[in-house]
């Protein structure tokens, strides 16, 4: 079924289709209408769930937390402020083991006030252990709820959906709604090995020593690890369904490309243009795409990146003090490699400053000049 | 009046043989709140499943991979003991597990200062919670810090006998009636059959439910550990800390037969060694006061529901 939905009413949709048996959620602007459509599905029926409307983020995610460890399939949707307060429980839900799947709309963070796209939010929760995803549009954010279920609950840990304020949350597109049956096959219920039972009475999460606390962290990254060939598997199958089909990355006009750029979200949609026009100019440029942030696709973008001389990565955030967080990253990952391509960062639309094709496009040619050396770029600042 | 007559009467009740928690906890000798779990889970059984925020609690069920709580035990951080519980039970909800009760067992800084807010929404909200408060009258856990449950007068290792606690316990059974909670009361943990009793008759009762007990430490009030009880008993007499229960806005208060001089309640406790006849004098005051308030608040509050 097509509709042509805003970002925000296509989480709510995609929640739906996933049969979430209990939300906790607070309003926090652009996500509002997430939780306000939400409330309405459940409201009429359409959606069999508990919606607990929590008096703060805080106890959204704790909510999530006891229902999913009592073996519902779990979900709450915040932004900036709110995803900030939930950072104790953030990392809680992880040691926890619960997959509880959240959409974080990117909005900066105050103050000064502003409800505007940025990535510093959910970045700067990028040590907690939730997976995250990074969408570029409303149809992938629908199918990126659905298979986040599915990831999570097969790895135990829980993940964050990320789309952009407005660009994303209050922007109409056409999505492509799958038919539940369908769905229903994909995402079978949540059944958790270990839950909380009365007829199988466990403790969670009580005092552990440093002589087993070690190992629950190892165990913890090795799901993370294993999660890359999850997603991977479960974006084929979701692909088999619905002819879409999704990885950590994106390669983007990448055949031949002697520069690449690097984007994320809203943005890489915008740079896709730019990347055509360049390509009309007979320019060897591609871009990559990061969808996973977390596990970080390492290997994929290293491959991707194995036959470039030049990369320049955009960043709508900021470790302040450093440089862009997906600059670093990726820097991070190509450290050991032999044949390491130069590298560029830049700092882009930070607090929602519209990033213009033809910035993108500049940014490209700029990395392509040998004589280019400025390894962090404000783009379009006025300073 | 025939005091308390009533009350004193119908709480005659045998303990539930049934033993849910087992001897392997790691509590301090004597202490009051790893009696008031045990009474919990005889009064709720095995259809229990409990949510413990940072506290005593955290450390008493014992070290991993061990644990003395024969029930599904949660535990989760220190702000969030109701809003975990709200999202426990929810989840038994949505799976057709009604019947299963979500508990949450905090202590007093969870449950007055640091949980207060989700405590707040989650009785706004109505959930069907019991949420359990163990007051041992301070941060015992950490080691002996002032809560806003801190009683005035008492030392505490931020409340120095030089500068004592001063001003009044926060009285929470107040801010829940304030919620329109249907069930809230205070236990002690001398009174094991009018705790159980409670806690079976909140069961019973759909929407939140509030109790709160006091259990005495020896550890941070100072006192030999062999007199857990007669210290909680002497709370009780002394009427420092009232029992009593509120169902749907109705009062009904446990009376000793001779009110004590409270005197003999703080003489018992290191924390009020420092005290001088004349502060000691004023708490008395505040003490008889507050009890006055109580008796009147019960009457009142009879009255009312026999216009009802």
């Amino acid at each position: 079924m097509k509709k042509v939905i805003t970002g925000n009413h296509t989480v709510s949709f995609g929640v739906k289709s996933a049969r979430v048996e209990v939300i906790a959620a607070y309003p926090i602007t652009p996500q509002t209408e997430v939780v306000e459509k939400l409330s309405e599905m459940v409201a009429d029926g359409e959606l069999k769930a508990r919606f607990i409307k929590v008096e703060s983020e805080h106890s959204a995610m704790a909510a999530c937390i006891g229902a999913s460890a009592t073996g519902a399939r779990a979900f709450t949707a915040t932004s900036s402020q709110g995803l900030a307060l939930m950072h104790e429980m953030l990392h809680w839900a992880t040691g926890a083991r619960v997959p509880v799947v959240m959409a974080n709309i990117n909005r900066s963070l105050g103050p000064p006030w502003n409800i505007w796209s940025e990535q510093t939010d959910s970045l700067s929760q990028r040590d907690t252990g939730w997976l995250q995803f990074y969408c570029e549009n409303n149809q992938e954010i629908l199918d990126t709820i659905i298979q986040a279920f599915k990831i999570c609950e097969k790895v135990s840990l829980p993940g964050m959906v990320v789309l952009d304020a407005f660009y994303h949350s209050h922007t109409a597109e056409p999505v492509d709604i799958p038919d539940q049956k369908l769905v229903d096959r994909f995402l079978p219920p949540y059944n958790p090995e270990y839950k909380l039972d009365i007829n199988d009475p466990h403790t969670f999460g009580g005092l552990t020593g440093p002589e087993y606390y070690y190992e629950l962290r190892y165990k913890i990254q090795k799901a993370m690890v294993e999660s890359v060939d999850i997603i991977k598997s479960v974006g084929k199958e979701y692909g088999n369904m619905t002819g879409r089909n999704y990885g950590l990355i994106e390669e983007y006009k990448t055949t031949g490309a002697k520069q690449l750029l690097v984007a994320s979200g809203a943005m890489a949609e915008t740079a896709k243009d730019a990347i055509d026009i360049l390509r009309k100019k007979n320019k060897k440029v591609g871009l990559l795409r990061v969808r996973a942030f977390r596990p970080f696709p390492k290997e994929d973008l290293k491959k991707a990146m194995s036959k470039a001389e030049v990369v320049g990565v955009i960043d709508r955030n900021i470790s302040l003090g450093n440089e862009g967080i997906f600059f670093q990253e990726i820097k991070s990952a190509l450290y050991n490699e032999k044949r390491r391509p130069a590298i560029y960062g830049f700092i882009a639309g930070l607090g929602g400053r519209d990033v213009l094709e033809d910035e993108i496009v500049r940014i490209a040619e700029d990395i392509s000049k040998r004589s280019f050396k400025k390894e962090i770029t404000w783009v379009g600042a006025k300073i | 009046m025939g005091r308390g007559k009533d009350m004193n009467a119908v709480r005659k009740l045998s303990i539930p043989e049934i033993e849910l928690m087992s001897p392997g906890h790691v509590a301090c000798q004597g202490c009051g709140a790893t009696l008031a779990f045990r009474y919990a889970l005889k009064a709720l059984g095995r259809k229990t499943i409990v949510i413990i925020p940072a506290c005593c609690w955290s450390v008493i069920d014992g070290p991993f991979p061990h644990s003395s709580a024969g029930v599904p035990l949660f535990h989760t951080a220190f702000e969030t003991a109701a809003s975990t519980t709200s999202g426990v039970k929810a989840a038994l909800e949505v799976k057709g597990n009604s019947d299963v009760s979500a508990l949450a067992w905090a202590g007093d800084g969870g449950t007055m200062d640091i949980g207060i807010q989700a405590l707040s929404g989650a009785v706004e909200r109505g959930d069907d919670i019991i949420y359990v408060c163990y007051d041992n009258e301070a941060y015992m856990n950490t080691g002996i810090q002032r809560s806003s449950s801190t009683p005035h007068g008492a030392w505490t290792t931020t409340t120095p006998a030089k500068n004592f606690k001063k001003g009044p316990k926060k009285n929470m059974v107040e801010i829940m009636l304030a919620h329109k909670i249907p069930y809230t009361a205070t236990a002690n943990i001398a009174f094991p059959e009018d705790f159980i009793a409670k806690l079976q008759k909140a069961r019973a009762i759909k929407g939140p439910k509030f109790i709160q007990i006091l259990s005495p430490c020896p550890v941070g009030w100072k006192f030999p550990s062999h007199l857990t009880i007669k210290v909680a008993k002497l709370a009780f007499e002394t009427c420092i800390y009232p029992v009593y229960e509120v169902e749907n806005s109705r009062y009904t208060i446990k009376r000793p037969n001779t009110k004590k001089p409270v005197k003999l309640y703080l003489e018992q406790q290191g924390r009020f060694r420092h005290l001088t006849d004349s502060t000691i004098d004023e708490i008395q005051e505040n003490v008889d006061r507050e009890w006055e308030i109580l008796l009147n608040r019960e009457s009142a509050s009879h009255v009312e529901a026999a216009k009802a």
